[in-house]
Parts: C-alpha cells; structure tokens; sequence
C-alpha cells in the first residue's frame, strides 16, 4: 500500500491528536468532564474503566460522532468542528470499528468495503475493489466477498468492519469496544488483527476491557472514571502499580475475571 | 381459509340467484347491448390506473421529500414537517379534488386538466401519509447504520441513497403497498370533477339505463379483482425483495 503523507506540520513535536480540557454533557449528565490527552503518531491507546465513564464518548468525540460542548480537539492541527476543513481531516484521517459492527446488510461484503472509496474518496471502481480485496486478504477473509453480513460469524463480521474502515486509508483507527459483542472463541481472531494493525505503525485509540492484549499493545494506558481521566501510565506501571484506588480496584475486579 | 377473502363475490352471486329485481341484461356479455355496456364501463379502467399509479409515484417522491426534514435535529425544519402533514391530513380528499380543480386556477392562474388536477389533489393528500410512512421507516433503522456511514465520511445524499432508505423501503414496501391500494379506491372520488374513470363511467351508464344495482355491482367487482391483483403485485415483490433482505 502506497505510505500516507506524512503529517503536515514538523512530526513529532505535535502531537497527531490534541484534546484540551474537552466537557460533553447528555442533558444534564457530564459524560466528560475537561478531558485533556495528546496521542503522538503511530501511538497505541488503550482506554478503560466501568461502564458510564466516557471512554466512548471520549473517542466518539474525536470523529465528530458525538459534538463536544467545551474545549478543543484536534486532529493534525485542525480543529474538529462542522466545518468543511474538518470533515477533510476527518476522512482522510480516522477510521472507526463499532461494537455492533454495523455493518452494512443490505450490502455484499464487496459493497460494504468499496462505498467509502467509491463516494466519500471519489475512487474508481476498479481501484476501490482492489484495495477491497487487499485489506480482505489482510484480515484473513479470503474468497467471502459476494456474501451477506449475515452470513459470516461475528468474528468475521467485526474483521470485515475493520476491512472497511481501513479501505479509507486512514491514520488514525478508532476502536470502540471491538471485542464486547463477540462469542468468546471468535475474540482472538479479532484482536490478532488489531495486533498486527498496530504493527504497521497505525496510530490507534482502543476502548477495551481486554487487558492481555491491553498489555502488549497499548503505549498508554488510560483509566477514565466519571467523564475524567483518572490515571495515564505505561502500560508495565498501569499494570503493576496503579496510583489510584479506583483504578485499582477496576483492575482487580477485572483481571479477576 | 382462501376463500374467505371472496366472501363478497359469493353474497353477491347468492343474492342474484334469489332476487327477482336483478335486471343483469344490461351487462350480459352474450348480447351486443350487454357487451357495449360493459366494455364502456372497463373503459374508465386505464384513466382508474393511470390516475393512481401518476399519483402515487408523486405522493412518493414528495413525501419523501417532506418526511426528511421531519428527521432532522433542528427545530425550524420540524416544524416544516408538521405543519404539512397535519394540515393536508386535516383536508377531506374530495374537498382538495374540488379546490384544486375549480380553484388553484383562479388562484395561480393556470389551466389545468381534470386529469392532473386529479392527479395532484390525490398526491397531495396522500403525501401526507407517505410522509409519516418514509419518516417512520426511516427511523426504525438502527443508528449504529447512520454511525457506520458517517465514520466512512458519506455525504448526507450518499448516506440516505445508498444505506439508509435501501434498507428503510425494504420495512415500508407492505404500508406503500397498502397506500396504492387506498388511492385506487379515492381516485374513484375523482369522478365528481368529470374523470372518466370506472366510477364515472359506472355513474353514467346508471343514468342511461336505469339499473343501478347491476351496475354498481359490476363496479364493485372492478375494483375488487382490480385490488386483490394490486395486493397480490406487492405480496410478491415483498417476498422478492426479502430475499436479499438479510435481516
């Protein structure tokens, strides 16, 4: 695959994505409370905590999913609003795996990975197919492209979403709870392909409660608590000797299991 | 069970075998009288689909145009929405066939056929219900669809063309269904303004030849079978198109 241009302004001082003291509230509930977090390019994310804390909405804010009501994101040294600027930045740039897959049903797995290049890239057909079957291949579906959604496993499913973000090309994959919807013997499959993702160098942010592949994968650890980061370590420390009592006891009660 | 659905046919049939006052000569199909009557009556079956069909695939497309901005986030475009569909739902079809054709020329200063005139006074009514249709369809789609097409950057057009309506027409096609078959029978209502549909024919030949019962009868068969074959059409493409619905 052709390598993506590198990041417009000087590497590695700036940080690839930038959150400044981001708030999101749902009527009254605060689902972040000035959330502030800089991911570098090529770094591995791995956000937990209980349910309810905002580590989807924390990553759901980043590609415009959900509208911050305070602070400042940004991607690439654009700021993530509704203007025709971010919404490039946005294409080009992050893509995103969904619990439930959401994949598209009414369409052949072929479709549902060529629709982002063909209209939202403006690709030819034959170029979209191509890269279609470039990323199936990568993650393991070979020969299934004239199928249905729902004729694959979960596993497959899930891998075939991913497919279809990565046919935008992005730099930036968003994984919100991938594994959570799945049966227990199809996880694996899933998260070797996430691994193998992390190591072409993606930048990625994982909300997951998988703290075996947390471990290996992750750069960063983040613990979130009530709309707020309540612990940000390496992975070995986060692991070994978190800080807080919170997030210890998350831990235990999750590793326990 | 089958034939249940005939129940009407076979009162009517019973009832002639035992009435001395039926007059069926008038639309016998073996004597040339017969045969002329009856022929003038299933004449006004091509303006009957014609006129609906016309009106129906208007009906479509406007309240589709209509039921979108129904979904929208913001207020004003809502608000839209409502004040359409409840004040052409709060206009009796026959009301709106006499206003459109005796009045919107005085008021736009056109003239307009009775035929399109039909055609628009049905649409319009119907819109209304279309819209509330496509709006409802629309909305039993899972958000995680809208979600995924969003985080492929689709455009709004692009999101609604090919993700969302595909899968929102599937859910609707038996309401549409059931919207096609009520403007066969409300074209009927065109007839006040001079249509020569299969109610106005009926209604004319009554005058002539004096037999309402038989008449009318024959014009309750016509929409009839006319509306079991239109039931059966969307039965069938229903199960056509289920098949490639997957879920």
């Amino acid at each position: 695959m052709p390598a993506k241009k590198s990041a417009a302004q000087d590497g590695n001082a700036a940080p690839l994505i930038r959150m400044r003291d981001v708030s999101k509230f749902f009527g009254a509930f605060q689902a972040l409370d000035q959330v502030s977090l800089d991911i570098g390019m090529s770094e591995k994310v791995v956000i937990c905590g209980p349910s309810g804390s905002g580590k989807s909405t924390l990553i759901r804010c980043i590609n415009r999913l959900e509208q911050h009501d305070a602070g400042e994101i940004m991607i690439d040294g654009v700021t993530v609003d509704d203007s025709a600027a971010a919404r490039a930045v946005l294409r080009n740039n992050v893509g995103m795996v969904f619990q439930q897959f959401n994949l598209f049903p009414h369409l052949s797995i072929l479709d549902n990975l060529t629709l982002g290049p063909l209209r939202a890239r403006g690709l030819a057909p034959a170029a979209a197919r191509e890269l279609a079957e470039y990323y199936l291949e990568r993650v393991r579906i070979p020969e299934q492209m004239q199928k249905f959604p729902d004729q694959l496993s979960g596993g497959q499913q899930q891998r075939v979403a991913i497919a279809r973000a990565l046919c935008m090309e992005p730099r930036i994959m968003l994984f919100d709870e991938p594994t959570s919807a799945l049966d227990p013997e199809m996880i694996a499959e899933v998260l070797d392909v996430i691994e193998e993702l992390a190591a072409t160098g993606m930048t990625m942010i994982v909300v997951t409660h998988e703290m075996g592949f947390a471990s290996h994968v992750a750069d960063k650890m983040v613990f979130m608590d009530h709309g707020r980061i309540v612990e940000m370590a390496p992975p070995k420390r986060f692991f070994s000797e978190p800080e807080s009592d919170r997030c210890k006891t998350f831990l235990q009660q999750i590793l326990r299991n | 069970m089958r034939i249940l659905k005939f129940w009407p046919l076979l009162t009517l049939f019973a009832l002639a075998g035992c009435s001395g006052n039926w007059g069926w000569y008038v639309v016998n199909p073996t004597t040339p009288a017969g045969q002329r009557n009856l022929m003038f009556l299933l004449d006004g079956l091509y303006y009957t689909i014609a006129l609906s069909v016309t009106a129906i695939a208007i009906s479509v497309l406007l309240g589709l145009l209509v039921a979108l901005p129904g979904l929208a986030r913001q207020r004003p475009p809502r608000v839209i929405n409502r004040v359409y569909v409840e004040l052409v739902r709060a206009v009796p079809i026959l009301v709106l066939i006499l206003w459109v054709y005796y009045g919107l020329p005085q008021v736009a200063d056109i003239s307009i056929s009775v035929f399109w005139a039909g055609v628009l006074a049905l649409a319009i009514s119907d819109s209304a219900f279309q819209a509330e249709i496509f709006r409802a369809g629309i909305q039993s789609i899972d958000r995680g669809q809208h979600e995924a097409a969003h985080s492929i950057s689709l455009s709004y057009v692009d999101k609604m063309r090919f993700v969302i309506l595909p899968q929102a027409i599937k859910r609707i096609l038996p309401a549409l269904g059931n919207q096609l078959v009520y403007m066969l029978k409300m074209s009927s209502l065109v007839s006040v303004i001079g249509m020569e549909e299969l109610t106005r024919r009926a209604n004319e030949l009554v005058v002539t030849e004096y037999r309402p019962l038989e008449i009318y009868t024959v014009l309750v068969m016509e929409y009839l079978v006319l509306i079991l074959l239109v039931s059966a059409g969307v039965r069938w493409l229903e199960s056509r198109m289920g098949m490639s619905d997957r879920r």
